[in-house]
């Protein structure tokens, strides 16, 4: 995930002065840390907030969010969604491993009915969220899937989701086999990276249609609607006009 | 002259004093009795060429003005009781990033939903603990329009000086009653502009390295040095660390930049004082009416004086215990069940003739209030 997203950048041809990576907590959260960017690495489930504020302050910045699944839409989820509808131009990056990792195996909202983990020891009846659904549903302008397996759609998908005016979300499906694969009998890392190459296909394909079951990638929503910073500008100039 | 007297709520002398201190950014949320704040700023502000959002939440509030913050600008946000136990988290990460922010807790009535359009100081321990782990805060109050305005500007001032958030309180009463307000000329109050680093572009840059004077230049986020910020115990660079010196030194930096400078911080107003037997303490707009009895009884010949604390965390005892020495009473005058009595009664050498006068019901305590509770002390009876 993080040599994709260093590719992208690297293909964009950023400098590293205009890159702000914002994370929240968890074992996602922790990328901002490894990185030469500015990085801001913050509270549970808060990082599109402080975003916001970073990207509205300085709107020539270009922002990155990576989270978790539990990070950005269970405790972040009202956060996400808001974001989402603001269309503020920020590129957030879910990467979905279906569990929480850091605190050892507890199920998320992504994690979906019937799956084990440490807080669901009889079978998770929880129903899971669709993160392209939901996005698409909180106003997000640009949406997309992929997984870890398809590393080179990753980066492109990450570079249009930088190129994007307005909120991106690109969902990636990851592995955790210490917890999510072990708990689920998923199999090691290798095992899971190969079920994201047979249990997912491009969006519309022959494949789909052929088997419902299968996860669809690729880009989802793509369009221009107004982004806040620069409507907000359009409030300033209206406002100063007003006021002399 | 005459063009620089408003007569305006408590909650727009604040947003006067914001503006005249310079603030940039201002992330809110509608809360009941302070959020005439943000209505007057989403309309000020864009006027300036300032940013005004208004937030889904108290918590992403208190987010994204540190995020704006960060990146150089001067920020506050408004709430009230319910709004502020939602900042608590943030706002402990404030504090451990040292990043500097005003947040203003236009109090009422609580614990919980409370009493949304009554009055009530319940918030002081709140502010002082709220937020969890060891650490220091600074806290403001004011009593009336000229001093919200005076303890605005203040409070931006102290969280540039000191790399910190600052909470001002003040209540529903001042909040929303209408008053008089001169406003101050520009530049008749020093303000205090941010410490930047004198680090060039291409030098490597300490963002929690300390000077010698212990204040630390801040470089503006996303621009020419890139660093990392966290909450985790972090070293100079910013960098998250767990050795123990390292921990150790954060935390001690984190309370003693705050809690060695309380002469630095802290302001009071007196009156009366000089020979005074009994000294009412009271901040906010309980020491409205404190002043009201004392001014009233001194006309009458009574050795009454009135110390007003303008400044209520870090808590100032050793003045407290000096202007009370030689005190036969005192009265701690304040809308809640006594938090700032107990400091009083923890600072003061003789802490059995530290008494409470209060009202917990919503309602303003009157003159008539304290001068029943003086009574009942000086065993008049009611």
């Amino acid at each position: 995930m993080l040599n994709s997203l260093l590719r992208a950048i690297e293909k964009l041809g950023l400098s590293k002065n205009e890159i702000v990576m914002v994370s929240g907590i968890g074992c996602s959260s922790r990328i901002s840390g490894y990185v030469d960017f500015h990085t801001l690495h913050t509270i549970h489930g808060r990082a599109l907030a402080f975003a916001t504020g970073v990207k509205l302050s300085r709107p020539e910045l270009n922002l990155i969010v990576p989270m978790g699944d539990g990070d950005a839409l269970a405790i972040g989820g009202n956060h996400f969604i808001h974001a989402a509808r603001r269309n503020i131009d920020i590129t957030a990056i879910v990467m979905n491993n279906r569990i929480y990792g850091m605190t050892g195996g507890q199920y998320s909202p992504l994690s979906g009915y019937g799956t084990l983990a440490t807080t669901a020891p009889y079978t998770n009846i929880d129903q899971d969220f669709d993160v392209v659904e939901l996005s698409i549903a909180s106003g997000a302008s640009f949406v997309a899937r992929t997984t870890t397996y398809h590393v080179q759609q990753m980066a492109d998908i990450i570079r249009k989701a930088i190129l994007h005016k307005g909120f991106s979300v690109v969902e990636i499906l990851s592995q955790c086999p210490t917890y999510f694969g072990r708990k689920n009998k998923a199999g090691n890392a290798v095992d899971m990276l190969e079920s994201y190459k047979t249990n997912t296909t491009s969006i519309g394909s022959k494949a789909k249609k052929e088997n419902p079951e299968l996860i669809e990638r690729g880009i989802f929503a793509q369009k221009e609607i107004p982004e806040y910073c620069n409507e907000y500008n359009k409030i300033i100039k209206k406002a100063m006009k007003g006021h002399s | 002259m005459k063009k620089n007297i408003k007569f305006v709520q408590g909650n727009e002398a604040c947003v006067e004093a914001a503006l005249y201190a310079g603030l940039d950014f201002f992330a809110g949320y509608p809360i009941t009795p302070s959020t005439e704040i943000a209505e007057h700023l989403a309309y000020r502000l864009p006027r300036v060429g300032g940013k005004f959002i208004q937030m889904e939440d108290e918590i992403a509030s208190m987010c994204a003005i540190i995020g704006a913050s960060l990146t150089g600008n001067k920020v506050m946000t408004a709430t009230s009781g319910p709004g502020f136990s939602l900042m608590q988290e943030a706002l402990g990460y404030a504090i451990m990033t040292e990043i500097p922010c005003v947040i203003v807790n236009v109090q009422r009535g609580g614990p919980s939903t409370g009493l949304p359009t009554h009055m009530s100081q319940g918030d002081v321990n709140q502010v002082r603990w709220g937020t969890h782990g060891d650490h220091a805060i600074i806290a403001l109050s004011a009593s009336n329009h000229q001093d919200v305005f005076a303890m605005t500007v203040d409070a931006f001032n102290l969280a540039e000086t000191y790399r910190t958030p600052v909470v001002l309180l003040f209540d529903e009463v001042i909040g929303h009653m209408r008053e008089r307000l001169f406003m101050p000329e520009k530049g008749e109050i020093p303000l205090v502009k941010r410490l930047r680093t004198s680090v060039k572009e291409g030098v490597d840059y300490h963002p929690y390295l300390p000077r010698e004077d212990g204040r630390l230049p801040m470089s503006d986020f996303g621009g020419v040095h890139r660093y990392n910020v966290t909450g985790l115990f972090h070293d100079m660079w910013g960098f998250p660390s767990d050795n123990q010196k390292v921990v150790h030194e954060l935390l001690r930096h984190l309370v003693d930049k705050i809690n060695n400078n309380v002469d630095q911080i802290t302001k009071f107003k007196e009156f009366y004082l000089e020979s005074a037997e009994t000294i009412l303490i009271s901040y906010g707009s309980s020491a409205r009416s404190s002043l009201h009895v004392v001014e009233n009884l001194r006309s009458r010949g009574e050795q009454i004086g009135l110390l007003e604390l303008q400044t209520l965390w870090p808590f100032p005892s050793h003045i407290i215990k000096e202007k009370c020495a030689k005190a036969k009473y005192v009265i701690v005058v304040e809308m809640n069940m006594g938090q700032i009595h107990q400091s009083v009664r923890g600072a003061v050498d003789r802490p059995e003739r530290v008494f409470l006068a209060n009202r917990i019901d919503g309602v303003f305590i009157t003159p008539m209030d304290i001068r029943n509770v003086m009574r009942l002390i000086q065993g008049k009876g009611v």
